[in-house]
């Protein structure tokens, strides 16, 4: 039913279902880290919007929650490493 | 015409949506998620399979029910404030919040003004740390739902369940929907605790429609273990999860030495139960109540909170599933709107809701946390996850003022503003502070440090400055309604923080 939805994570493109969020598609693709924090790497911890172990720069906008934001065609999707 | 405000679009501010509709008020609903349903109907036409799906007619009829509203769905609402009374026009509620895709820099604002508001932004899951917890592929039991309800995926291929509560058990329902191996369900209380709470009356815990005959059916079909008294003690490996450490844990949660074992996964999904979101009903004023077990706001058979014109209804004022949920929302719609108690209309919402805070009570007195799971930690381990502090550095701290000891560690200071470790720091400090207190002078103390414990008041860690995250653009933004006299006012105190 649902159709494709590609998106570029570090220069690399991968696709997912249309409706997936930015996390369902990066776990879709066998991503399961993707955010360097002072202690090793993160993805998707609570799921819902409320830890931010998520977040990811979308089109070049930092802090975006990668489990709250719908994949859209044609994401730009960076890392994000804390300093 | 009345005007009432609904913070939260789940079950409970879905239901408090129709009855306020229903009872000829106005209605604005806001919600911060891209789709109306809450936590209980996370879906994605398309995505969802719908054998996680419970009680869908009633969601598809909710939604009917709000032609005549208007709903902001991608609405997340920074700010909630009571005005002082006497300025006539608009209502004494104001709500600000910025709509759009989450966290995009072009939201746009939104204020409503109302009469009443109905808070009704639920729970999110309270999973304990454990040494190991920050490795990636270990979620909160809530997160491995969501993204099997909401994107039909999983983090791993074997993942062990464990926490406490019945919510573990559609959580490995949906893990297996969606082709993980779920290698366990491990659930911290014994025996004695689940004959107290629900075993009695095991129908009444997951809706009457068979939903835990249904789970049950699912793990006996999916070859799930279910282990009792059994909890996760370490999870294992260098940059990903390897494995995981379950041990027995006696009834105060403590893991009985020489009962380790460890079983091969590639992800972990931990949900120790749920903690309410109560900063819009601490902004607003009102009264929570409880302690670092659990803190809800307090209502009365109404559903109003202490504050004039304040509702709250769901997980917000306790933790009873859906069904509680919907009838506690329906009862504050209808009473927001201005029905009385005695009216009809209320009848059922007041029959349901009565039985299911007694269910709430007994799935406490199950499920709730026991002191003893501290004992599973090492000095080093994370405990605050955005900050990375251990429970060592917090423990060290323990005697300054909660407040004192963040400032000096950063604990619950990050991005989620302890969403995620306030309740298990203020029982890291309460620990250690009864430790000393013992090896220490008086017994006294005891009693002293669990009120300190708390932190600021009652509200301990829930105080927030902003409800949900902004970006300092958008709070300088106009966000009032285009009307002269409302053009000048100021910021609210904390909203630049
Ligand atoms: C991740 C998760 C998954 C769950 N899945 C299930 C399940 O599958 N089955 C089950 O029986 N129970 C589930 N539960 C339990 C569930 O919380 C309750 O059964 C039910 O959803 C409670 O209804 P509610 O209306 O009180 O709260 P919720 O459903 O949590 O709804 C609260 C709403 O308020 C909104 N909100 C909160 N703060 C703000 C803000 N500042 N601005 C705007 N909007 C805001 C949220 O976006 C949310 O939609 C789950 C809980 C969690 C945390
Ligand atoms: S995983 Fe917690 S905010 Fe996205």
């Amino acid at each position: 039913m649902s159709g494709t939805v590609r998106i570029v994570v570090d220069d690399e493109l991968i696709s997912g279902r249309d409706g997936q969020t930015i996390a369902g598609v990066l776990i879709g693709s066998g991503r399961i880290a993707w955010r360097t924090a002072q202690h090793g790497e993160r993805g998707v911890f609570c799921g819902i919007g409320v830890c931010h172990d998520c977040l990811v720069t979308v089109n070049g906008v930092e802090g975006v929650r990668a489990c709250q934001r719908r994949a859209v065609e044609g994401d730009r999707i960076e890392r994000e490493v804390r300093s | 015409m009345t005007h009432v405000a609904i913070l939260g679009g789940g079950p409970a501010g879905l239901a408090a949506a129709q009855a306020a509709l229903a009872a000829g008020a106005a209605v604005t609903l806001l919600d911060e998620g891209g789709r109306l349903g809450g936590q209980f109907w996370r879906h994605h036409a398309g995505i969802t399979d719908p054998r996680m799906q419970h009680g869908f007619e009633r969601f598809e009829r909710l939604l009917g029910s709000l032609e005549r509203a208007e709903v902001h769905s991608g609405a997340a609402v920074w700010s909630a404030e009571l005005r002082d009374g006497g300025d006539g026009g608009g209502g004494r509620i104001v709500l600000r919040a910025v709509v759009g895709d989450a966290d995009a820099a072009d939201r746009r604002p939104v204020v409503v003004q109302a009469d009443a508001v109905v808070v009704a932004t639920g729970a999110h899951d309270l999973a304990l740390p454990v040494p190991g917890w920050t490795l990636p592929g270990v979620t909160t039991a809530g997160a491995a739902q969501a993204l099997a309800k909401r994107d039909g995926v999983s983090v791993g291929r074997r993942t062990l369940v464990a926490g406490a509560g019945p919510f573990l058990l559609p959580v490995a329902q949906s893990l297996a929907l969606v082709g993980a191996t779920v290698v366990g369900v491990h659930e911290a209380s014994r025996t004695g605790a689940l004959a107290r709470g629900w075993l009695p009356k095991p129908w009444e815990l997951l809706g009457k429609s068979g939903e835990l005959a249904e789970y049950v059916g699912a793990l006996v079909r999916h070859r799930i273990p279910y282990r009792i008294g059994s909890g996760v003690v370490r999870v294992l490996g260098v940059e990903r999860v390897e494995g995981a450490v379950v041990a027995q844990l006696d009834t105060q949660w403590r893991p009985v030495p020489g009962t380790e074992r460890v079983i091969e996964c590639d992800a972990v999904a931990l949900g120790h139960g749920f903690t309410p979101r109560l900063e819009a009903a601490i902004m607003l004023g009102c009264e929570v109540e409880g302690d670092r077990r659990g803190r809800f706001v307090v209502v009365d058979d109404a559903q109003r909170t202490t504050m004039p014109g304040v509702f709250a209804a769901g997980e917000v004022t306790g933790i009873g599933g859906a069904d509680a949920a919907l009838a506690e929302g329906a009862i504050a719609g209808f009473r927001a709107a201005g029905l009385a108690q005695d009216d009809p209309r209320l009848r059922d919402a007041l029959r349901v809701r009565d039985r299911m805070r007694r269910l709430a009570r007994r799935l406490e007195r199950a499920h709730g946390i026991r002191p003893g799971w501290t004992a599973w930690l090492d000095d080093d381990t994370i405990v605050c996850r955005c900050e990375a502090v251990t429970k060592g550095a917090i423990a060290e701290r323990a005697e300054v003022p909660l407040r004192a000891m963040r400032l000096a560690t950063r604990a619950g200071l990050g991005p989620c503003q302890a969403r995620t470790c306030g309740r298990a720091v203020e029982a890291i400090v309460a620990e250690a502070r009864a430790s000393a207190a013992v090896t220490g002078a008086a017994g006294e103390a005891v009693g002293g440090a669990n009120a300190g414990a708390q932190g600021d008041g009652a509200v301990g860690f829930d105080r927030r400055p902003l409800l949900a995250p902004v970006r300092l653009g958008e709070l300088a933004e106009p966000t009032e309604p285009a009307s002269d006299e409302n053009r000048n006012e100021a910021w609210p105190s904390g909203c630049s923080a």
